[in-house]
């Protein structure tokens, strides 16, 4: 089971770091930690409320992690905010009670994590800094 | 008894399937079957509420509760068992002494705590200093991960009133020289209260010897069941203190007009106290007591020793802590280049492995040295060098595919 967490999707995704940076003039910079390990992750937007122009994040983690902060990275830029909130939706779906994910099917690489509950909020933290961000951007 | 024997003595061995090598006892030690034993044994078939009933089987429950203090004084070292008061664990205790001693202070008055510290004998102090103004100081460590005592002059002055310091690292697995902390904490009339809960898994003691005020320890990690600890305090300071919690065992009388409260240690005991994980404490202290205690810190050291060589031989790998064996016990933790504490125990536990990674309730510690979080091994009487072997192997094997 702990094995099957390091498949090559997840590794690749890791390396890939979409996403890693910092904006010039981010509208909205949050930074979340998991108190387990001290991981950290600095997310920073730029936009309107309805539509994610672009999208940075520092991320000092684990593999899950940064896997999970590289594919916000990837997909966040353009799309709506709408979206992404379904996708933090799937993401807790998938994990909670495995309602495989339709709109970013990546998300499918991180189905191994629902069997170790430690590790759900490793993959959850850059999800929950974006939704954080979301928040702020839209004035909630 | 023999390693196997000795084994043997933790059913949770020939529970499991193998591979199982378990190197995680500073976080919880495995319960023995003393322990196990006692535990099931009064909450099956001799359960009451203890200091209360007078019917056979309360009294016979609060004999037990009674022997088990006993036992876990003696464990200690010491002499009269009514200076043991019955806790949930370290991070009760020290919160309990936190709370006593603290609100004696004035603004200006200091604390002193280490870089070593585990955030249980951090945050108890902080909460109360800020209550009463007082300031909460830190002993450095050196770049080995030990307390630096040459600069403890720095840290320590005529405003301390209060010193508290592990008795072990569950980081580095350094052992504190607390004679000396103790010499210098009494030529300013500071109290020291010490963190036993890494020392005490590691043999008998004589806290009295110690020369301490306060001895904290939980009862996990003594292979016991969770819930339960100890907390020695020296009679003079535990009749000076005040009551922690309220309610239950603590009182001598109630009226509206005023309450008085009973004399330590049911002072301190408020409520119905963990009867079953104590009397399960004071069986794991008995049987303890019993081991070669010689034997068992030359095989420890020895394990330690294998462990140190092996991880000095992986160019990837730094040991965080002394790398001897000296003045240090078998808790030994390390970095990985480029890899996650986290993903290197989440692979090792594919074979059995079970370490933690983190920064073990250290987050000063781990500042201090440079460093989010480290990977740690720590040992127990039940481990064997199968454990070690299959460690190093392991970790080759993890590097490879992470790094």
């Amino acid at each position: 089971m702990s094995e099957r967490l390091y498949d090559e999707a997840i590794l690749a995704e890791a390396k890939s770091q979409a996403g890693a940076g910092a904006l010039e003039c981010p509208a909205v910079r949050v930074e979340a930690d998991n108190p387990l390990c001290g991981d950290r992750i600095t997310l920073e937007l730029a936009g309107s409320p309805a539509r994610i122009e672009a999208l940075a994040h520092r991320t000092r983690g684990c593999l899950l992690t940064r896997a999970a902060a590289s594919l916000i990275g990837r997909r966040a830029p353009g799309a709506s905010t709408a979206d992404l909130r379904a996708a933090i939706a799937e993401l807790e779906a998938l994990l909670t009670a495995g309602t495989p994910a339709e709109r970013w099917p990546e998300l499918a690489m991180f189905t191994p994590v629902r069997a170790v509950r430690s590790r759900h909020d490793c993959v959850l933290l850059p999800f929950r800094a974006l939704a954080e961000a979301l928040d702020r951007l839209e004035g909630r | 008894m023999s390693p196997s024997e000795l084994r043997a003595e933790f059913p949770i061995f020939a529970a499991r399937p193998r591979p199982f090598h378990y190197l995680d006892s500073a976080a919880t030690g495995q319960i023995c079957r003393a322990a196990a034993q006692a535990l099931l044994g009064f909450e099956a078939a001799a359960r009451a509420n203890v200091k209360r009933g007078v019917y056979r089987l309360a009294d016979e429950a609060t004999q037990a509760f009674d022997r088990a203090r006993a036992e876990i004084a003696a464990y200690l070292g010491v002499r009269d068992a009514r200076e043991v008061i019955l806790t949930s664990g370290t991070t009760f205790g020290l919160n309990l002494l936190a709370h006593g001693l603290v609100g004696r202070l004035a603004p200006g008055d200091e604390i002193l705590l280490s870089t070593l510290e585990h955030h249980s004998n951090i945050v108890p102090w902080q909460l109360a200093a800020g209550r009463v103004g007082a300031v909460i100081r830190a002993i450095p460590v050196t770049a080995e991960g030990r307390l630096d005592l040459d600069r403890l002059d720095e840290v320590l002055s005529r405003r301390t009133r209060i010193v508290s310091v592990t008795h072990v690292s569950n980081v580095t697995g350094a052992v504190s020289d607390i004679g000396r902390i103790v010499e210098a904490a009494r030529a300013v009339g500071a109290r020291v209260v010490v963190d036993g809960a890494q020392r005490v898994p590691h043999g008998p003691l004589d806290v009295e010897a110690l020369g301490c005020d306060a001895y904290a320890l939980s009862g996990h990690k003594l292979f016991a069941a969770t819930g339960a600890g100890a907390l020695w305090i020296r009679r003079d300071l535990a009749e000076e203190l005040p009551p922690f919690l309220g309610g239950g065992e603590m009182i001598r009388r109630v009226s509206f007009a005023g309450t008085s409260f009973a004399a330590p240690p049911h002072r301190f005991e408020a409520g119905t106290p963990p009867i079953g994980p104590a009397i399960a404490l004071g069986a794991a202290a008995a049987w303890l007591a019993g081991l070669d205690w010689q034997a068992l810190a030359e095989a420890e050291a020895a394990l330690t020793a294998r462990l140190l060589a092996g991880l000095a031989a992986i160019p990837a790998v730094r040991v965080v802590g002394p790398t001897g064996t000296q003045g240090r016990l078998g808790v030994v933790s390390f970095a990985v280049d480029d890899v996650h504490p986290h993903d290197l125990c989440q692979l090792l536990d594919s074979r059995g492995l079970c370490l933690r990674g983190g920064h073990h309730c250290a987050q000063p510690l781990h500042d201090a040295l440079g460093l989010e979080a480290t990977t740690r091994a720590s040992l127990a009487l039940y481990n064997d060098a199968s454990d070690i072997d299959a460690l190093l192997e392991g970790l080759e094997w993890a590097i490879r595919r992470l790094a």
